[in-house]
């Protein structure tokens, strides 16, 4: 693959989160490269989607600095990171179960809608307009993933498999510079994670989309990531490509436990 | 008299390449394809089709395709694919299209024999297969592809944009601009418009090599009888390799000039079917079968007002719908329930099915119930069989309107003869006919005898109205002791219209009576004994339970009173019969992986139970072998029952 990485986009140096009491992150410092495939890995419990979530601006840490595209990030909101092209998927599907596939997809655009609501609710002048510009994006994004069966089919009633699917269809209709996915192949058979596997690399190889993933299937993680993190207990206790990390004392400790 | 000028025009047009360019200057602004692409139906119209497929053809010649050159084509139905095919034709080469869902092994052995050079393909998917078979291809050349998408890392040189080809084309064009006119010229109707593979169930597939004037003449033939015209629809979905979708997509079409519509996937073909509202509708068999199953079982959701409507006008429709359909005398009573039936019922249905503008629907490829070759009838929907292969581009015999069989096949088409030979074995002769195999002649000369008639392998015979029945394989059918023909095919056929009995074994070969192996429907069977709170444990309990003997019984002793009336085959009645304590599985080797029965392998590893049956015993115990589905291997065993089925005295017809 004549895959090309560039620069750091996004550094995160020295975060430490508490709840309270809890520590949920301590001291924990990386990096993620412009167009590369970057997994977060850790046991249950090891501050994988808080991480996600700080990147995010759900959360804010206490200590520590985050850097994007070279600039110091203030005090962030959800919305804004999503202003700025970050886009996510979420460990338990959060997707309208009684809106068709096509509307929870066209809900991914609403940041790129200028028109307001009275002009969308008349559907009149630029909001039509907007409305078929956007229809022609979200239709390239159920083309992309291969869902066209069921564009109109409420997104309760589609299998597991389908859901996860439709949701990653919405965050790429966001047209995102950077994907978050928690745990995009969780509860998936054989052949689904296959097929999620394969539109991971297709985003990322067709669109240079940056992608940050949690996952717990090692087989996944290894073959699809370019580098990858490793989190126990809120401390980062490894960092790099596939091979370094397999062979880290330390990670096979956190996940084989001791005396392995 | 409209039609027949029309067609007269196109008489003089004997091959394809000429058809397509003479609708372009006929009706140039009129749709010929359309594919749903983002959610939308895009339209090209037939001289956009022109302009294509003359680009396409200039840039082949540009990249070397002569004359005499195969290209094969693999793909799903997409509108390039089908320009790809009259682009070869125009430079007097051959499209060959090959089944799309085969693994890269299986297309090895077509593109080796028909020396293939070029190949054009719809996606990734299969540029991949190509790349895999590319060294033991000798011949093989250059591979274009249609669909750019994950396209971009292939850097080799002999991998074609189908755009790129196009621009080369253009410009070939502009530099040569008689080149493709005097190629068109040189085009002869005895020229091969397209080589199909058989399916080669028995041995290595063979090329079908169809001549211009052979598809046309079939294609003019479907054309006239069920009088479609230029203005029609069809949804071209089914494989383009297959010979039916040949002869409806590309030939009718060409021909009659109506509009041919790919599908968006093969997912959406249902949603595609209902926005399109085709005239001329194809699908096998079972197609019809589940499109009738989701609607009733939505109607059994109903609320109750119109569940009561539905079964009343139904009722209806059984009673006169399939008579008005084929105009016969209808009472006045039964006339004016129809329109009512019409209004509230029939007429939304088949707006549900997609079929309200159908004027014509076929089906073939399998023995179709006699129900459900009815309802779709009594409805108004004009379903009809036919019947033809490969070796005759699909072309044998039609069912003329108000002249529906629904056991029958119809009569020879325009244009065709049939004779049946004195083993029964079906003959047929006529314009459509093969020009060759590929390369083997002696396979030629084995299917067509000296005189020219093509041996189909089937036997049939004709009936007093001269409607051809095809009765099965000429190699299956056997003579009973006493010298009644033996169809073992058509009598299973009849059984396993039954939703209750999945498959079914006839013996009679040399033997005084026919005896049968009946293999219940797990679901429907099932299904049939919760309702009758009769517990089973499995399958093999639920084959032993007397209740579904008694009802198995029933079904054989019907499909007994119908044989009867049938001088032919009355011989053949069911006398005794048992159930399978286990499912025949192509695991098991009984079955082949297109689910047909092998025959010889099921007599011999139940013999104990074929002795039993012709013995008189009334109950046989059996143990059988079974291999699951990881690869582990158990034992069923069973005593079997063996059941008497009532039989009906043969009457002679008085003559």
């Amino acid at each position: 693959m004549s895959k090309k990485i560039g620069d750091v986009i996004l550094d995160l140096q020295n975060i430490s989160l508490r709840f309270g009491g809890v520590k949920a992150l301590t001291d924990i410092s990386f990096n993620v490269k412009e167009h590369e495939i970057r997994a977060i890995i850790g046991p249950n419990g090891a501050g994988k989607s808080s991480m996600l979530n700080v990147i995010n601006g759900v959360y804010h840490p206490q200590e520590g600095k985050i850097f994007w595209h070279g600039n110091e990030r203030k005090k962030m909101e959800p919305h804004m990171a999503a202003q700025q092209n970050i886009a996510r998927t979420f460990q338990n599907i959060a997707l309208f179960k009684g809106m068709s596939v096509l509307d929870n997809i066209m809900t991914g655009r609403i940041t790129k809608m200028k028109s307001n609501f009275i002009e969308h609710a008349l559907w009149f002048g630029r909001a039509k307009k907007e409305e078929l510009e956007h229809r022609q994006k979200v239709e390239e994004v159920i083309d992309f993933l291969e869902i066209q069966h069921i564009r109109k089919t409420p997104v309760g009633r589609l299998p597991y498999g389908l859901q996860k699917r439709v949701e990653l269809g919405r965050a790429l209709a966001a047209e995102p510079s950077m994907l978050l996915l928690d745990e995009p192949m969780a509860g998936m058979n054989v052949e689904e994670k296959q097929d999620m596997c394969r539109f991971i690399l297709d985003v990322n190889d067709q669109f240079g989309t940056t992608i940050v993933l949690i996952e717990h299937d090692m087989g996944v993680v290894m073959d699809i990531s370019d580098r990858v993190v490793v989190l126990d207990y809120g401390k980062k206790i490894g960092d790099g490509v596939p091979d370094e990390v397999k062979n880290n004392e330390d990670v096979i400790r956190a996940y084989l436990g001791a005396g392995h | 008299m409209a039609t027949q000028a029309k067609y007269a025009a196109v008489d003089g047009l004997h091959t394809f390449p000429r058809l397509l360019f003479h609708h372009a200057t006929v009706r140039p602004n009129a749709p010929a394809m359309r594919e749903k692409y983002l959610g939308i139906w895009q339209t090209w119209t037939w001289s956009d089709v022109a302009d294509r497929v003359r680009a396409l053809a200039c840039g082949l010649a540009a990249l070397g395709f002569k004359r005499g050159d195969n290209l094969a084509i693999i793909g799903d139905n997409r509108p390039h694919l089908y320009m790809m095919m009259t682009a070869a034709q125009c430079l007097g080469g051959v499209p060959v299209p090959l089944y799309q869902d085969a693994v890269a092994n299986e297309m090895l052995f077509v593109l080796q024999d028909a020396g293939v050079r070029f190949v054009v393909v719809e996606d990734q998917e299969q540029v991949d297969k190509m790349l895999e078979v590319k060294d033991q291809v000798a011949t093989l050349e250059h591979v274009i592809y249609d669909d750019p998408r994950g396209m971009r890392h292939y850097s080799q040189t002999f991998l074609h944009d189908i755009h790129e080809l196009m621009e080369m084309g253009r410009i070939h064009d502009r530099n040569h601009p008689d080149f493709l006119n005097a190629e068109v010229e040189q085009g002869h109707f005895d020229d091969t418009s397209v080589m199909l593979y058989t399916s080669g169930t028995t041995g290595k597939p063979k090329g079908v090599c169809q001549t211009h004037t052979a598809f046309i003449a079939a294609a003019q033939g479907g054309v006239q009888v069920d009088n479609l015209g230029a203005d029609g629809d069809i949804l071209s979905y089914l494989p383009m390799a297959w010979v039916g979708d040949h002869l409806f997509s590309y030939a009718q079409a060409l021909v009659a000039g109506f509009t041919i519509n790919c599908p968006e996937s093969g997912d959406t073909v249902m949603s595609d079917l209902r926005e399109i509202g085709p005239t001329c509708y194809f699908a096998p068999p079972r197609v019809f079968e589940s499109l009738l199953t989701s609607v009733m079982i939505r109607m059994e959701d109903a609320g109750k007002l119109k569940y009561k409507m539905f079964h009343h006008f139904m009722g209806v429709a059984k009673r006169c719908g399939a008579d008005i359909l084929d105009g016969k005398s209808v009472g006045f009573g039964d006339r004016l329930q129809y329109w009512l039936g019409n209004l509230l019922v029939y007429g939304p249905l088949r707006n549900v099915l997609g079929m309200s503008r159908i004027k014509v629907a076929y089906t073939a490829g399998a023995a179709i119930g006699p129900d459900l070759f009815k309802f779709y009838r009594s409805i108004g929907i004009n379903l009809k069989q036919f019947y033809g292969q490969t070796e005759t581009c699909a072309y044998v015999c039609l069912q003329p309107d108000g002249q529906i069989k629904f056991d029958s096949v119809g009569q020879p088409a325009p244009g065709v003869e049939i004779k049946i030979a004195d083993n029964g074995e079906v003959l047929v002769k006529g314009p459509m006919l093969l020009k060759e195999y590929y390369k083997r002649p002696d396979a030629t000369a084995e299917t067509i005898n000296a005189e020219g008639w093509f041996m189909t392998g089937d036997a049939g015979f004709l009936d007093e109205d001269g409607h051809l029945k095809i009765i099965d394989r000429a190699k299956d059918v056997g003579k009973l002791s006493n010298g009644a023909m033996f169809a073992p095919n058509y009598i299973e056929n009849k059984l396993k219209f039954f939703q209750h009995i999945k498959e079914v074994v006839c013996f009679g070969h040399d033997r005084d009576m026919v005896c049968a192996f009946v293999n219940i429907d797990m679901g429907a069977v099932g299904n049939w004994a919760e309702r009758r709170g009769i517990a089973y444990a499995g399958y093999t309990d639920l084959a032993g339970k007397p209740e579904v003997l008694e009802l198995i019984r029933e079904c054989v002793e019907q499909v007994n009173a119908d044989l009867v009336h049938d001088s032919m085959v009355a011989d053949s009645q069911i006398h005794r019969f048992l159930v399978l304590h286990k499912e025949l599985d192509p695991d098991d080797d009984e079955l082949t992986r297109t689910r047909k029965v092998r025959r010889n392998f099921v007599a011999e590893k139940y013999k104990v139970l074929i002795d039993a049956l012709y013995a008189g015993k009334s109950n046989q115990y059996i143990e059988t072998e079974v291999k699951f589905e990881d690869g582990r291997r158990g034992k069923v065993a069973a005593d079997l029952k063996i059941i008497d089925a009532k039989t009906f005295p043969i009457v002679k017809k008085a003559a």
